[in-house]
């Protein structure tokens, strides 16, 4: 085979691969991934569906139970408020005021946190002052 | 002192902005003159940074509150070796510490080729000052360090006590060094793109060594926040594929594959243009990554507040991708391959496969930290990935992976012959296969990922086992050495060889590592009473009785801690006894706390229970229930805030220190219920095993070589090793 025939026969198995690649990646990504939404989006959330929750820890929601934690997520500006039970232990961070992350699914009235899913924010940026902290 | 150090910080950027015109003229109008106050400019900025970075440093170990990012960072409570630590915890203390490592860094390299690449060194003495210039901006204005504070309070917020572990002082300077390290080939592709000077003796031999330190530096910089994760309950284990995570990983990708890659370049004068593209791409995902945690465009653990910095970034990483692409279409003529592929059976071949291996996960890993922005602009909706759809892919890849580190290093150049093959690959192929065999008896078949890496991990063992086997052999002939001493004069002779080999089986060892640990781990979530069990793998947790205590540090109380006895068990015998426990850091903030409560209110802490081994490591954490302490704790607010003022001082003091007492005293009657994490997990040791192994190796492929005369063999004794190896 000729090689200049030989290197394009190479050049188009390996654009094949990257194509192939590529969809894979968009196919998995949309099916995989949760949507990111903020307490205000979950008002209008599907019982059963997933969804990556961000906002702040409500101060006084916090209430260890038998398994883990309940507490509420406000949005980062504005009080709308979400509860969440979670279940195992939760971060060191993790505090009234913090931002979380969680991984939810609404069950009822409430959105039951995915184990392991729940992080908070590293305190070593958390560069507000105290008195900004709600 | 704080206008010392600002006064510094200006000095620098104006430095770095002469030097900058200073090079481009000298270089553009062939001025020596010129060209070297530019590259005096870099070791002036070396001084003054320093300067500035001692000021700030003497300010966190003086404890002087009148610098805001004292206050806010640190405290006389603060154990002294972690003050040291707490100014990079900040965003202006982490950005002085960038600039600062990129000066000293950038300084040795220029150093080093004061007398080569005398039309390339000017463009790179640009781009390094012109980064430098970048950061010295940001510092004078936009987050500096030296901002003071009207009023100096008595006391700062301290360093969070999460950040008071050792890592933390080695952690971020590694990961800066990486990234620092890694402009500097960048800086030098760059000027040997705009001088045409693109073969391998113009700039990757002058600047490997640093490329090499960028991707060890880097990458213990990873492993250590990897340990330290693993060291904190709820960070996720040592891997979350968190967004920062993610983004140191991104360049120690594209890194790993360029200081591969530049190898065929010096050996064969191929994959130019390749390489010039993974060395640009790395220096932009450097940037990228120290962008990543300080922008909040992506939803992290790590990422810092609110900041200021995006416009600025993005517009230097649009900046950089611009110029990159640019310049490579430009030389594109200059950059063909001098020789081809002449076969797939080749050295040169199985690294362009590693090569592409590593891209594709790069991209991988790219793609899925970034998809949050993808869907977004795709769907209008934000979605977000989690730890299974990374796993997916890079583990199927990590195997090839794997499994090329153990082909690489012994496959022939050009072309490998049959007897080539039989002779390298026969040995480790039986043994990996065998080694395989007996694990799925045993049960590993159950997981086959996991299982493929076992096999994989044994091959690269035997294969680079096999080469210094070979290698101490053929010196122990020629020379009548000792095994050892055979040994120490083979890799003497060709660090980068042999250290590269020794990183390989330490790549090996750690993912093996992982592929065990995450693949039989066993993990449980449980609340124990006193005096109940739980099981995990093949342990037993029994949860034997409660504690506390009360720490204090130069007569303030420090922390309180409450926790537990753990004894583990095995087939009824007893393994090891451990004390997790959860430390409270009283509250700083006392707004709306009462004297009693602000003692729980405050940051919290966990020390986990570790019994590390060589087949298993069995892990604990937990979180006791204080719940029924609230009321006495309520109550001791009530009391105390009826008899403010009415005390004496040192008497409150007692009385409070009493109360507390009281507290942690209830704590151990109640018999507290507890949440516990218990975790049994295999071979997690090798992890950290195969980092050392790693970085040993690093150091050893980065050691000067010997003396040019003593590193000259006779005709007739590499005739031999090469016939011996069999690649003549």
């Amino acid at each position: 085979m000729p090689p200049a025939r030989k290197r394009r026969i190479r050049l188009v198995v390996a654009l094949s691969a990257a194509v192939l690649l590529a969809g894979a990646l968009v196919y998995t990504s949309l099916l995989s991934s949760n949507q990111a939404v903020t307490p205000s989006d979950l008002r209008s959330a599907k019982a059963g569906a997933s969804y990556q929750l961000t906002g702040k820890v409500v101060a006084g929601s916090v209430r260890n139970t038998s398994s883990g934690v309940d507490f509420k997520v406000r949005d980062r500006e504005g009080p709308t408020a979400v509860p969440v039970t979670y279940s195992g232990a939760v971060p060191d961070p993790f505090r009234e005021g913090r931002e979380v992350i969680v991984t939810v699914r609404k069950e009822g009235a409430t959105f039951v946190g995915e184990r392991d899913s729940l992080v908070t924010k590293c305190p070593s940026k958390f560069t507000e002052d105290a008195t900004q902290r709600s | 002192m704080a206008t010392v150090g600002r006064a510094l910080l200006i000095l620098a950027l104006v430095v770095a902005l002469y030097g900058v015109a200073a090079s481009i003229y000298g270089a553009v109008r062939g001025r020596d003159e010129w060209i070297a106050s530019g590259r005096r400019s870099v070791y002036a900025i070396a001084a003054l940074v320093t300067g500035a970075f001692a000021i700030l440093e003497i300010a966190f170990l003086r404890s002087d509150f009148s610098f805001a990012t004292v206050a806010s960072h640190s405290s006389t409570t603060t154990p002294t070796f972690y003050k040291g630590a707490a100014a990079w915890s900040s965003q202006e203390g982490s950005l002085l510490l960038w600039l600062w490592l990129l000066s000293l860094w950038s300084s040795l390299v220029l150093f080093a080729t004061r007398n080569q690449l005398r039309r390339v060194a000017p463009y790179a003495t640009a781009v390094l000052l012109g980064f430098a210039a970048f950061f010295a901006a940001l510092l004078v204005f936009k987050e500096t360090p030296f901002e003071l504070r009207a009023v100096a309070p008595a006391e700062g917020n301290g360093l969070n006590p999460l950040l008071r572990h050792p890592s933390m002082m080695i952690h971020p300077p590694m990961l800066y060094s990486g990234y620092t390290l890694f402009t500097i080939p960048f800086a030098f592709a760059v000027g040997a793109l705009i001088t045409r000077q693109v073969g391998a003796a113009d700039w990757i031999r002058a600047t490997r060594r640093f490329a090499l330190g960028a991707w060890l530096f880097l990458g213990i910089g990873i492993l250590l926040g990897a340990r330290w994760s693993y060291a904190e309950l709820g960070w996720g284990g040592y891997w979350a594929w968190d967004p920062v995570e993610n983004a140191s990983l991104l360049p120690w990708l594209t890194g790993t594959a360029f200081i591969h890659s530049i190898m065929i370049q010096e050996k064969r004068g191929m994959l130019k243009i390749w390489n010039v593209s993974l060395i640009l791409a790395t220096g932009v995902l450097a940037i990228l990554g120290t962008f990543l945690v300080r922008s909040g465009i992506l939803d992290s653990i790590h990422a810092f507040g609110a900041s200021t910095l995006g416009i600025p970034f993005v517009t230097l990483i649009g900046v950089l991708i611009a110029a990159s692409i640019g310049l490579v279409v430009l030389r594109r003529s200059e950059l063909r391959s001098e020789n081809r592929l002449d076969s797939l059976l080749s050295r040169e071949a199985i690294f362009l496969l590693n090569n592409l291996v590593l891209v594709a996960m790069a991209f991988v890993v790219f793609w899925g930290t970034f998809w949050p922005l993808i869907a977004e602009a795709l769907t209008g909706t934000r979605r977000a990935l989690g730890p299974p759809w990374f796993d997916k892919y890079t583990v199927p890849l990590a195997i090839v992976l794997v499994l090329l580190s153990g082909i690489g290093p012994v496959i022939a150049w050009r072309k490998a012959t049959a007897s080539n093959a039989r002779r390298n690959f026969l040995l480790p192929a039986v043994a990996a296969l065998a080694l395989g065999a007996v694990l799925a008896a045993m049960g590993a078949a159950e997981r086959p990922l996991a299982l493929a890496m076992f096999v994989c991990g044994a091959f690269v063992v035997v294969s680079v086992g096999q080469e210094f086997w070979r290698g101490v052999g053929v010196r122990r002939a020629m020379t009548g050495e000792n095994p050892l001493a055979a040994l120490r004069s083979l890799v003497a002779r060709n660090r980068r060889r042999y250290g590269g080999y020794l990183v390989h089986v330490g790549m090996a060892l750690l993912f093996v590592g992982v592929a065990a640990s995450t693949a039989f781990n066993d993990a449980r979530d449980v609340r124990l009473a006193p005096g109940q069990s739980v099981r995990s793998g093949d342990y037993t947790f029994t949860y034997r009785q409660a504690t506390s205590r009360i720490s204090t540090r130069d007569g303030e109380l420090e922390k309180i801690s409450f926790g537990a006895v753990v004894d583990v068990s095995r087939d009824g015998r007893h393994v090891t006894t451990m004390r997790p426990e959860r430390g409270y850091y009283p509250s700083r903030d006392v707004t709306g706390l009462g004297p009693v409560g602000r003692f729980f209110e405050g940051e919290a802490t966990s020390e986990i229970g570790l019994d590390a081994g060589l087949r298993r490591d069995i892990w604990t954490a937990m979180t006791p229930d204080i719940r029924r302490l609230l009321p006495t704790i309520e109550q001791g607010d009530r009391v105390f805030a009826a008899a403010a003022g009415k005390l004496p001082a040192q008497l409150e003091g007692q009385a409070l220190g009493a109360a507390l007492k009281g507290i942690v005293d209830k704590y151990l009657s109640d018999r507290p219920q507890a949440t516990f994490r218990v975790i049994s997990s295999p071979l997690v040791t090798w992890i950290w095993i195969g980092s050392i192994v790693v970085f040993l190796g690093g150091l050893i492929a980065l050691w000067p070589g010997p003396d040019a005369a003593r590193r000259r063999v006779s005709a007739r004794y590499a005739a031999r090793v090469a016939e011996d190896l069999g690649r003549a």
